[in-house]
């Protein structure tokens, strides 16, 4: 029961880092967006630990539920947002990871965990199939938020507004910036876990069963993205329409996560 | 030992007055110097800028303070008829929550403007270079700087661009991050140019460049900003290079248009570009502002960032004001807590003294004892004496931060006979941090005057 006094200690800290970053973006105090960033770096810590107590004490990896899985993605996305928010010395972003996190974290909890199905596929390659897949979707979420605040921030520069949430955003050069490193990285990430699962597929029915909506959706994920980063490459497509490439690219993340994990359909429990 | 200021500025005094008064940087020095030879004047700091003139001062008696205006008014060549209506005098706590007011910008001209906080640094390390800074005024600019701080970092005060310069710099700050890799081009080589321009290049834009249709004044602008020029027929390509472009020419026509945008923005594979267009008429085609990734503020449009900045500043001020009067009040509490420390000495010497007086004459008693024993007899008696001072000391410290604590150190010392003048030495030019040292004698200084 520590995992699930644990993982409750951490939405909490997780809704309250929500709150702290929330009266950040109304009330412009640093020291309110310090706050709050030491709640969720606590709250970081608390979900670690729980991540841990699950896996060492119950023998639960990642990949055995939608709660496990969900639980991993948030855990990833603060990682991720802790570190670029350092990084990039913009503490807004946490206003944005926050709640997403803790939002997959409240999904999570009322899927309740279920027994992981029978797998034939080798100790090793599910972990990292599904780690890399995580890891990925975490970075490309961290993409979105910055996508999303590219889009508020460019909005009230076209409207010649003052902004008074915008004023708190970093420069429309940081978050390219920022989108575009997030976008790397985790679209390398997401085709080492989509191989990997490729891999896994040989494994356990000896072929890839391409019908599957995980399959179908993620190899469509996939493809989005990387249009999106060849036109970024090649063709320079920055700022405007990046910023809407990434957030549509989440939105087939979280369809393909979120809607075919709850919906259970195929071989892929998540 | 009190604190004294007096001034005038731009709501007290005409700019005919001020100017008369202003004391130039070079003369600061010496003016220091001959104001703090006055017998009266301890320690002696002057902030002189455009808005303002005022001389802050630690003396042994109001009195002076008159005098060290009288001589400042003196060599200045100014009657004191002229400045007596605008002259402002403040003591003590009053000085404190005025300074406290002008580094942060709510006693500007321009409420919240943030040079201010600059002048008020330098007109005290001048005061430093010019050894008149002693531990009194150091001790209250100090406080002052971190006010103004907390201030700045507490409140939106500071934060709100304050000129169109200002409003230019803040937008570019939301578009791009680092200015100083990123290039400026300047059309037209008026002043209004050159203003918004020093105000990039202040905000680390190095990679200036001017464009202008007479060579010869973009020669001198680009002297002036440490930039180069590039030919006006050249304008499209220059454009197409820069990432702020300032447009201030005398063309009737716009010089800039949209096609000619869009073109270059693909060439330039869609990297952001900046348009201040503080010409009127406007230099740049207002379509520029449609494309993607471009920004066009032409000079209304600033103006209007600078009338929204303001209205948020004068919401923060209230803010600000409540800052200072808490400032104020723990500054108070300082100073009536210092106030004590002088008697709080004395009061341990007195103790001291009369301990060891005993040793000296239980001295013959006492020689036969073992080192050992000798030490005891000591750790006897001191240990006494702490146990005794302890209370009135920690109470006293606690009562003089309020009002009337300085009543109780007076019955100390009346009843202990104790001399505490002698113990706070007057001490020039030295910056001290030490309480003890830096102490001043508020009570005896009193009392000599009442004398």
């Amino acid at each position: 029961m520590v995992d699930r006094l644990l993982f409750d200690g951490t939405v909490v800290l997780y809704v309250l880092g929500t709150g702290g970053f929330l009266a950040f973006l109304l009330l412009d105090r640093p020291k309110v967006a310090r706050a709050a960033r030491a709640i969720t770096m606590a709250g970081f810590a608390v979900h670690s630990a729980s991540l841990v107590a699950r896996y060492v004490g119950d023998r639960v990896s990642p990949t055995a539920s939608l709660l496990e899985a969900l639980s991993f993605f948030a855990w990833a996305i603060v990682g991720a947002s802790i570190v670029f928010q350092s990084r990039y010395r913009m503490p807004v972003l946490g206003a944005f990871a926050t709640p997403l996190a803790a939002m997959l974290l409240l999904v999570a909890s009322t899927s309740g965990g279920a027994a992981p199905p029978p797998s034939s596929v080798p100790g090793v390659w599910l972990p990292i199939h599904v780690g890399l897949v995580f890891l990925g979707d975490a970075l490309l979420a961290l993409a979105a938020c910055a996508g999303l605040m590219y889009i508020l921030q460019e909005r009230t520069l076209k409207a010649k507004r003052g902004g008074w949430v915008t004023r708190r955003f970093p420069s429309l050069e940081v978050l390219d910036a920022v989108n575009v490193r997030s976008l790397t990285i985790g679209f390398l990430l997401l085709t080492l876990g989509l191989l990997s699962g490729g891999v896994i597929a040989r494994f356990a029915s000896g072929a890839i069963t391409w019908w599957e909506p995980t399959v179908v959706f993620s190899i469509l994920t996939w493809v989005l993205y990387a249009v999106l980063l060849h036109g970024r490459v090649t063709v320079g497509w920055r700022g405007h329409r990046a910023a809407v490439l990434a957030i549509a690219g989440f939105v087939a993340v979280l369809v393909t996560l979120v809607g075919v994990g709850l919906f259970r359909v195929g071989g892929h429990t998540v | 030992m009190t604190l004294v200021l007096l001034g005038l500025n731009h709501t007290t005094a005409s700019v005919e007055v001020r100017e008369r008064l202003a004391v130039p940087e070079d003369r600061l020095p010496a003016v220091l110097a001959s104001l703090n030879g006055l017998p009266e004047v301890e320690e002696v700091c002057a902030l002189s800028t455009c808005n303002r003139v005022e001389v802050i001062l630690a003396v042994e008696t109001a009195a002076g303070a008159e005098e060290a205006v009288r001589r400042l008014l003196e060599w200045q060549g100014v009657e004191p008829t002229l400045v007596e209506s605008a002259l402002y005098r403040l003591e003590e706590a009053a000085v404190a929550r005025h300074l406290f007011r002008v580094a942060s910008g709510l006693d500007s001209l321009v409420l919240g403007e943030p040079q201010i906080l600059g002048q008020v640094k330098e007109a005290y390390a001048a005061a430093l270079r010019a050894r008149t800074a002693g531990p009194r005024l150091s001790r209250l600019f100090h406080t002052v700087f971190r006010v103004a701080k907390r201030i700045r970092t507490e409140t939106g005060l500071g934060a709100q661009a304050v000129s169109v310069g200002h409003a230019a710099v803040a937008l570019a700050r939301r578009i791009f991050d680092d200015l100083t890799t990123k290039r400026v081009l300047v059309l037209g080589a008026g002043e209004m140019a050159e203003i918004t321009a020093r105000h990039l290049a202040a905000s680390g834009v190095r990679d200036v460049t001017v464009a202008s249709r007479s060579a010869e004044r973009a020669r001198a602008l680009a002297m002036a900003l440490g930039g180069r020029t590039v030919p006006y027929e050249a304008l499209a390509q220059a454009v197409g290079e820069a990432d702020i472009v300032v447009a201030s020419t005398g063309s009737p026509t716009p010089i800039v248009h949209a096609g000619m945008v869009a073109d270059l923005m693909r060439a330039r594979r869609q990297k952001p570009l900046f348009f201040i267009d503080i010409a009127v008429p406007r230099n740049v085609d207002p379509h520029v502002h449609d494309l993607a990734n471009v920004y066009l503020y032409d000079i209304d449009d600033l103006k209007a960032v600078v009338e929204e900045g303001r209205s948020h500043r004068q919401r923060e001020a209230g803010r600000a004001e409540r800052i200072v009067e808490e400032e104020v009040e723990a500054f108070v509490r300082g100073v009536r807590t210092r106030e004590v420390v002088p008697t709080i000495v004395a009061l341990r010497r007195r103790f001291e003294a009369i301990r060891r007086a005993e040793l000296a004459r239980m001295a013959a008693a006492l020689r036969d004892l073992t080192p050992e024993q000798r030490k005891a007899v000591e750790r006897l008696t001191e240990g006494m004496l702490g146990k005794l001072l302890h209370a009135p000391t920690a109470t006293l410290k606690r009562l003089a931060e309020e009002a009337e604590g300085s009543l109780y150190a007076d019955a100390l010392a009346t009843l202990f006979e104790l001399e505490r003048a002698a113990d706070a030495p007057r001490r020039r030019g030295a910056v001290s941090e030490s309480p003890a040292e830096a102490a001043p004698a508020p009570i005896a200084a009193r009392r000599g005057q009442t004398a």
